[in-house]
């Protein structure tokens, strides 16, 4: 009889299993159809495509890739219906995630294929600049993720990030491009405080906590910009100029993925070291062990002698300070003084690159990148022969993350106690 | 020898409350002093004075012949007292050693987690108290037993000398409590001293070194087990002699009033709750359900009162296929329910006794004429009710939040058995309640039973289920392992069979042995 419930309890378990490799076959196959019946049938058997391989900021770039685009096509279609047919019958087991994503680069390389098709793309130059893209949205990620281990739901990232660019850009006018970041850094760390105020001591719900914040901060830099910066005597108040980019000798000469990835301004490298930082302190010190733990399970920390009050209160302001350093790079990394609203909602997609890289420092990087992907192709798309307007393209990677919220790609859940406040214990 | 542990005059004022009146305790080195008292008797309050989570009003703390302060959980486990929490207090996410030394880390320079050297001495301590436990199993994955054993470890970690455990058998099944006495025998062979919270007496009378009684904050007793009589310490805890066994005479089963055939239930996860199971309850029997929580006592329960769905099977009740039908159909059949969580399902907290009480007939005459209230038949019929089942209370428009869970489970059992009933599903009927509440409801159940109602009778404790039930069936996983007649089965028997273990005992042995265990 245990037998019996033992072989039924795996049927079971087993099922879900089951369902999500015939979807993710299933879904390999249809996409290996719409590259064969939208891309390849639009296409002639002549024409050809040019990927320029020059992603600029130095001189390592690889020969331009010339290829007649309907092989090309044919090629990938043939590939991702293999690539679905093994899915269906055999399955890619632990694997299938990466498959997922190298079926999802396949794609778009099919589509910028297609796309660029009798004319040339620079893939390079594309893929450069969404490195430079995703800085904000992995740095507010960062943000979201110390806020959120520790308990406390973090929504506020975009207001903390546009007090940093306003801040940084006031101050780096002053008093050079540094003391421009350290201000922001500070202001992003103040308005922390006021969240971490607002939920921890006065338990005020997270989310409209941050709403107001958000609210307030974007409506405050408007204020200050128009009545204030824009006024012409006022002006050298907001003319703080960028960091200059640096090419890090050896790495930056490794053709095509040189530039890309190692000729930027001190705000990717910062982003590089932090995944890293942030990853080895999380998970490997004791700081990090006891800021789970309070995110987790705020009273057995409690009784373990942990604070959970203060590691919210410094965990929360950290986070703050992250955000601002984030939105510092608006202003002194890419665009040389504030304008108004100019974080355009980077602080909420960075929440979604939080969520969908499992609240972790390196899967919120990949997110990130993806992110930033997809705003440096809407930016290319002009070139391209895309029926769609660009905005609709900006949108996949979000509906992306309301897939994965669903929990369709997999299983993702937050910290157990984020948004809820602590209360000590009362008769 | 002086006591490692003293407590003098301890003191402890809530707003209109005096949880602790001048309480004095002593624990010697290596002996398990058990803590009786009734919920609300002060026991909680006492131990986490003790522990530092709140602090007294007046009196002492001595341990091991000095007075120490202890304002926080730090300062006791300084102190080298430990405490093993009702709930739980381990993080599902983490792993066994992350638990364990979580506030207490094994650290290299700099902070960084020596993660390896911890969960050797996880090792160490498992194997010397036979714990059996493996460091680096996430906490998500042990069954309860072996989460309290992690407690256990997470204080030994840190030297403890004193554990106090705080009704640590609530969660666990009868061989999980086996299990555990042998570990707090372990300990205390090995030096350690144990303060043992319950209102069981059963396990204080197997268990502990010597008692104390508490009642309304002021220690009423002490005792040895092998000299104290239970019949005594329960009046002792409740203040008045109290009958601890069910009187009831032999069922005289009628008609089948309750009928299920191959019910399985799903949960949303696609789960499977309850596996194709069927049974009968007939009119004037009580069909037990026993098994540890979680087996899928709660989704049939739900089920049968139709607020959840079942994937397939059939209910009847009466007759009439109530397999789809909505909770007010299935009420207006004659079916009463008391619900696992009378918080949650069973009051409107808010609101008061009077409404409560007619939850589920305010709609009828004479409480409503069309769409109006009757409010004059409301409040005479909550009089009545108050007066009848002897809800304590100041008066009808009271809100039920400010009862004790005692009352409010009367409220539940007055609002349910005011009308005419022909089934009863009662699911844990007294969690939480304090011996004098418990002699209460089971006398009213088995009224209930005397005059003809059918009851099914959901409970995990073991004690009730083989004192009121008639047949008793077990759940384990989802299944009715098997049902039994309640006079044909032993206590350890059910207890294996709650823990899935299915002995093969024929009916002609097991009456054998009843008869000898009679005897003896």
């Amino acid at each position: 009889m245990s037998n019996q419930i033992q072989k039924k309890e795996k049927i079971i378990r087993e099922k879900p299993e089951n369902l999500r490799q015939v979807i993710m076959g299933a879904l390999f196959l249809l996409i290996a159809l719409f590259i064969g019946f939208v891309f390849i049938r639009t296409t002639d058997t002549l024409m050809t495509t040019t990927f320029v391989m020059t992603p600029g900021g130095s001189k390592a770039t690889l020969p331009d890739l010339v290829f007649n685009t309907r092989a090309a096509l044919i090629a990938i279609s043939a590939l991702c219906a293999i690539l679905g047919v093994y899915q269906l019958i055999k399955g890619f087991g632990k694997a299938t995630n990466w498959i997922l994503g190298f079926v999802g680069i396949l794609l778009t390389t099919s589509f910028l294929a297609w796309g660029a098709g009798g004319g040339s793309i620079n893939v390079g130059g594309m893929l450069r600049v969404a490195i430079m893209r995703s800085v904000p949205i992995v740095l507010g990620a960062f943000s979201g993720i110390l806020c959120e281990r520790v308990g406390v739901t973090n929504i506020a990232i975009e207001g903390m990030m546009i007090t940093g660019a306003l801040v940084g850009s006031m101050f780096g006018s002053l008093f050079g491009l540094w003391t421009g970041v350290i201000a922001a850094i500070i202001s992003g760390g103040l308005t922390g405080s006021i969240h971490a105020m607002l939920s921890i001591k006065y338990k005020v719900n997270q989310i409209i906590s941050g709403t107001i914040i958000n609210i307030f901060t974007v409506g405050l830099t408007s204020y200050i910009v128009t009545k204030i910066l824009q006024v012409a005597e006022w002006q050298y108040l907001n003319q703080s100029g960028f960091f200059p980019s640096y090419s890090i000798p050896l790495l930056s000469k490794i053709p095509f993925l040189g530039p890309i990835f190692f000729s930027h301004n001190m705000f990717v490298y910062a982003m590089y070291l932090l995944v890293g930082i942030l990853t080895f302190a999380l998970f490997h010190t004791r700081w990090g062990l006891r800021l789970r733990a309070v995110g987790e399970h705020p009273k057995a920390a409690d009784t373990l002698g942990i604070n959970v009050f203060r590691t919210r209160y410094l965990v929360v302001i950290l986070g703050g300070m992250m955000a601002g350093f984030a939105g510092s790079y608006f202003s002194l990394g890419s665009l040389g003084y504030f304008e108004q609203v100019m974080s355009a909602g980077r602080g909420f997609i960075g929440l979604a690159a939080m969520i969908f890289g499992k609240w972790t420092p390196v899967g919120s990087l990949g997110a990130g990148l993806l992110f930033g992907f997809a705003e440096s192709l809407s930016t290319n798309l002009s070139i391209l022969r895309f029926p769609i307007p660009a905005e609709l393209l900006l949108m996949v990677p979000y509906i992306l993350t309301m897939v994965i919220l669903a929990g369709v790609v997999g299983r993702s859940q937050g910290p157990a106690a984020t948004g809820v406040p602590y209360e000590k214990e009362s008769l | 020898m002086a006591p490692i542990l003293e407590l003098r005059g301890i003191t402890k004022r809530f707003p209109g409350v005096l949880a602790n009146d001048h309480i004095d305790l002593k624990l010697n080195q290596g002996e398990i002093l058990a803590l009786l008292g009734e919920n609300g008797a002060g026991k909680t309050t006492l131990m986490n004075i003790l522990y530092g989570l709140y602090a007294p009003d007046e009196g002492e703390i001595i341990i091991k012949g000095k007075p120490v302060q202890v304002k926080s959980p730090t300062d006791a486990i300084r102190a080298g007292i430990g405490m093993v929490h009702q709930h739980f207090m381990l993080i599902p996410v983490f792993s066994v050693t992350e638990n364990v030394m979580l506030g207490e880390e094994y650290t290299r320079a700099g902070g960084v987690l020596d993660t390896m050297r911890a969960a050797n001495k996880v090792k160490e301590i498992s194997n010397q108290f036979k714990l059996n436990i493996d460091p680096y199993a996430l906490i998500e994955d042990l069954p309860v037993g072996l989460q309290q054993r992690v407690e256990i470890i997470k204080l030994l970690f840190r030297n403890a000398e004193i554990l106090i455990m705080d009704e640590p058998s609530a969660v666990l099944t009868p061989q999980e409590v086996e299990e555990l006495f042998k570990i707090m025998h372990n300990l205390i062979a090995q030096g350690k001293s144990i303060i043992f919270i319950t209102h069981k007496l059963r396990e204080v009378m197997e268990c502990a070194d010597r008692i104390l009684v508490i009642r309304s904050g002021k220690v009423v007793g002490e005792a040895v087990p092998s000299s104290a009589n239970p019949k005594k310490l329960a009046a002792m805890m409740v203040g008045r002699p109290v009958e601890l066994n069910v009187q009831k005479e032999t069922a005289k089963p009628g008609k089948p009033v309750l009928n299920v055939e191959n019910l399985t239930i799903l949960a949303k996860n696609k789960k499977v709750e309850v596996d194709d199971i069927s049974f009968e309850v007939r009119a004037g029997e009580i069909l037990g359900v026993a098994g540890v929580q979680g087996n899928g006592q709660t989704e049939l329960v739900r089920c049968l009162t139709g607020l959840m769905k079942a994937e397939s099977g059939k209910i009847s009740i009466l007759g009439k296929e109530t397999t789809h039908s909505d909770p007010r159909e299935i009420t207006e059949l004659g079916v009463a329910h008391i619900p696992e969580d009378r918080q949650k399902d069973g009051l409107v907290l808010q609101s008061p006794i009077q409404d409560n009480l007619v939850l589920n007939t305010y709609y009828q005459k004479p409480f409503a004429k069309g769409i109006v209230l009757q409010k004059d038949a409301i409040i005479k019929n909550a009089k009545n009710l108050v007066r009848a089942f002897d809800i304590r209370t100041t008066g009808p428009g009271v809100p039920v939040s400010g009862l004790s869970g005692g009352n409010q489970q009367k409220v539940i059992v007055a609002r349910e058995f005011s009308r005419p009933i022909k089934l009863l599903i009662a699911s844990q009927p007294t969690r939480g309640l304090d011996v004098g509440s418990i002699e209460y409801i089971h006398r009213r159940l088995i009224e209930k039973r005397d005059a003809g109602c059918a009851i099914l009778l959901v409970s995990t404790e073991l004690d009730e289920v083989m004192q009121l039930a008639d047949r008793i069936a077990v759940m384990y996983n989802g299944k009715i392992l098997t049902i039994v007649d309640a006079d044909l089965v032993t206590k350890e028997e059910l207890g294996l069979l709650m823990a899935g273990i299915t002995t093969k005992i024929s009916a002609k042995k097991r009456k054998a042995r009843k008869v000898r265990e009679i005897v003896t």
